[in-house]
């Protein structure tokens, strides 16, 4: 085949390509992120500032992601599937009176009053976040550790296991008894060492302020080494028990795409998608995803001897 | 002549398909694709490419169900547009989400059977898309050419499967492209059968005929 002179990339062109590319990529960045303040301008409810709280570690100093991100990007399916569901439906849930029962294998069961938690010593993580579907985000949040909580309530012996409850207002949540909707009350579990991890934190808000409904409001756990499943919103109880407790994910996919443990780990995909790379949201191209989510010298430890593809 | 009874259906048709991809470039450009615009646009792109494909899919059986002509004159379109939108979603995965990385492409189509069977409906098109011109119907021949384009119904049905895969639970959207499709299906077999129902009028015949409001007999 002849190639007509005309159709050779001249050689100072063809020397430039790579300003080409990247003049394809800041256009396809263009298109995708223009104008990100305006965005952030939009109206996002702020809840109740909180009082006195302290830096605590670990705390990541990568780039945070904003505001209305973080309350705009959401996984709540109680209030719908779709990731901007819960900011247009959460509004309703009713956080107040809230009471957190805690029970079970304990010398000192007790219901705690919202007030009472918000009392706690409440220090800022900031953590990344990665959702089993293979984004991830970094969150400033203001909470306190577990443990701190359940040192209060003293677990006796036979608590080997955490199990966590969400709230259920069926008045208030469209997604409750939607069609294929997962079973609630969304129910989730730790082992008793990984509760008892420092890293645990239960959160009562972000940005200095008080959880946004969106964002599992009063309460939640956040567990940063685990899929953000893990870390179940809006709790109300949670129960020191001697067997594994059963989660939502676990039980909708019959144990087949999502485990207990469900540690964040690029070497054992889910099924249905690799778990190798991740999208932070802000940004274009997708990055590595770490083992542990960049956790393992604090959590590591505890995974010794276990093989994470059978315990995923 | 057909073209000049309604001259307004191809530009209207036309415009119509292409709507949905100027309200999402300016949706890009006044930056309201939300948080995560890479995986808003991947999504919409697929789901005017499935969307499309059905209202292609759904020519001949308007024909066969109602008796109308026109959408035959615009199938061609349809399933181009189809395509045309399948192409840009699986650019935006290729060139946006995976960042040309051909490695992890590669792996995600062996490996991931939601990203096989979308890679698959793709390929499924690409041959319709090529072989869409008059001057491949006469080169087939008009029996083959349509012996081909049947993989449209292929390409419908991986398109579905992908779709309810790419969910963590199972949603209504997907699942109603799934019935629609079974119906689309259903008019397309009960055509013999109403052909043969002229004759000896069976139970799906007579009913086909009646909706043609025609005679059975």
């Amino acid at each position: 085949m002849r190639i007509r002179p005309s159709e050779i990339t001249p050689r100072s062109l063809y020397l430039r390509r790579r300003e080409f590319l990247a003049l394809g990529a800041a256009g396809a960045g263009a298109l995708f992120f223009p104008r990100r303040a305006a965005a952030a301008s939009a109206n996002v409810p702020h809840g109740r500032k909180l009082e006195g709280i302290k830096p605590g570690q670990p705390s990541t100093d990568e780039k945070k992601n904003s505001f209305e991100e973080i309350t705009h990007y959401n996984n709540f399916y109680e209030f719908g599937t779709d990731k901007d569901d819960p900011a247009r439906n959460a509004g309703k849930l009713q956080t107040r009176p809230w009471t957190v029962k805690v029970e079970g294998e304990c010398d000192k069961p007790k219901t705690f009053d919202i007030e009472e938690l918000l009392k706690f010593p409440i220090e800022e993580r900031v953590y990344r976040l990665r959702c089993v579907e293979a984004w991830s985000m970094v969150i400033p949040w203001d909470g306190f550790p577990l443990a701190e909580l359940l040192k209060k309530v003293s677990p006796t012996s036979r608590a080997k296991y955490v199990a966590f409850e969400s709230a259920v207002q069926r008045q208030n949540m469209p997604g409750v008894g939607a069609f294929g909707a997962v079973p609630f009350p969304y129910l989730e579990g730790l082992r008793i060492d990984e509760a008892m991890n420092p890293l645990t934190l239960l959160a009562v808000g972000l940005y200095g302020e008080e959880l946004p409904k969106q964002d599992g409001a009063p309460i939640r756990l956040v567990v940063p080494w685990k899929y953000g499943f893990k870390s179940i919103k809006s709790i109300v109880k949670i129960r020191l028990q001697e067997t594994q407790p059963s989660t939502t994910w676990a039980q909708y996919a019959g144990g087949t795409e999502y485990g207990f443990y469900a540690n964040v780990n690029p070497e054992v995909d889910h099924p249905r998608w690799s778990q190798a790379k991740e999208r932070r949201i802000g940004e274009l191209f997708r990055r590595s995803t770490l083992k542990f989510n960049g956790y393992g010298d604090q959590v590591a430890k505890l995974y010794e001897g276990m093989d994470l593809r059978k315990f995923f | 002549m057909a073209a000049a009874r309604r001259p307004w259906l191809k530009p209207l048709v036309f415009a119509g398909a292409a709507s949905p991809l100027v309200w999402l470039v300016s949706r890009a450009l006044r930056g309201t694709l939300g948080p995560d615009p890479v995986a808003e646009v991947l999504n919409r792109l697929g789901l005017y490419a499935i969307s499309l494909l059905f209202c292609s899919l759904a020519c001949t059986p308007l024909q066969i169900a109602l008796g109308w002509n026109w959408p035959l004159r615009v199938r061609r379109m349809l399933g181009l547009f189809a395509f045309f939108y399948a192409t840009l979603h699986l650019s935006t995965y290729v060139f946006v989400d995976q960042g040309l990385d051909f490695g992890s492409i590669g792996k995600d189509i062996a490996k991931r059977r939601f990203v096989t069977v979308g890679f698959a409906a793709w390929c499924a098109l690409l041959p319709l898309a090529i072989t869409s011109t008059q001057g491949w119907v006469r080169r087939l021949g008009f029996r083959r050419w349509k012996g081909l384009h049947r993989l449209a119904y292929l390409a419908a049905v991986l398109a579905c499967i992908h779709f309810i895969w790419r969910f963590k639970t199972a949603l209504l959207q997907p699942v109603l492209f799934s019935l629609l499709l079974a119906v689309l299906l259903a008019v397309r077999a009960a055509k013999p059968l109403a052909a043969s129902g002229y004759a000896h009028p069976g139970k799906a015949g007579r009913l086909l005929a009646k909706w043609r409001g025609q005679p059975p007999s």
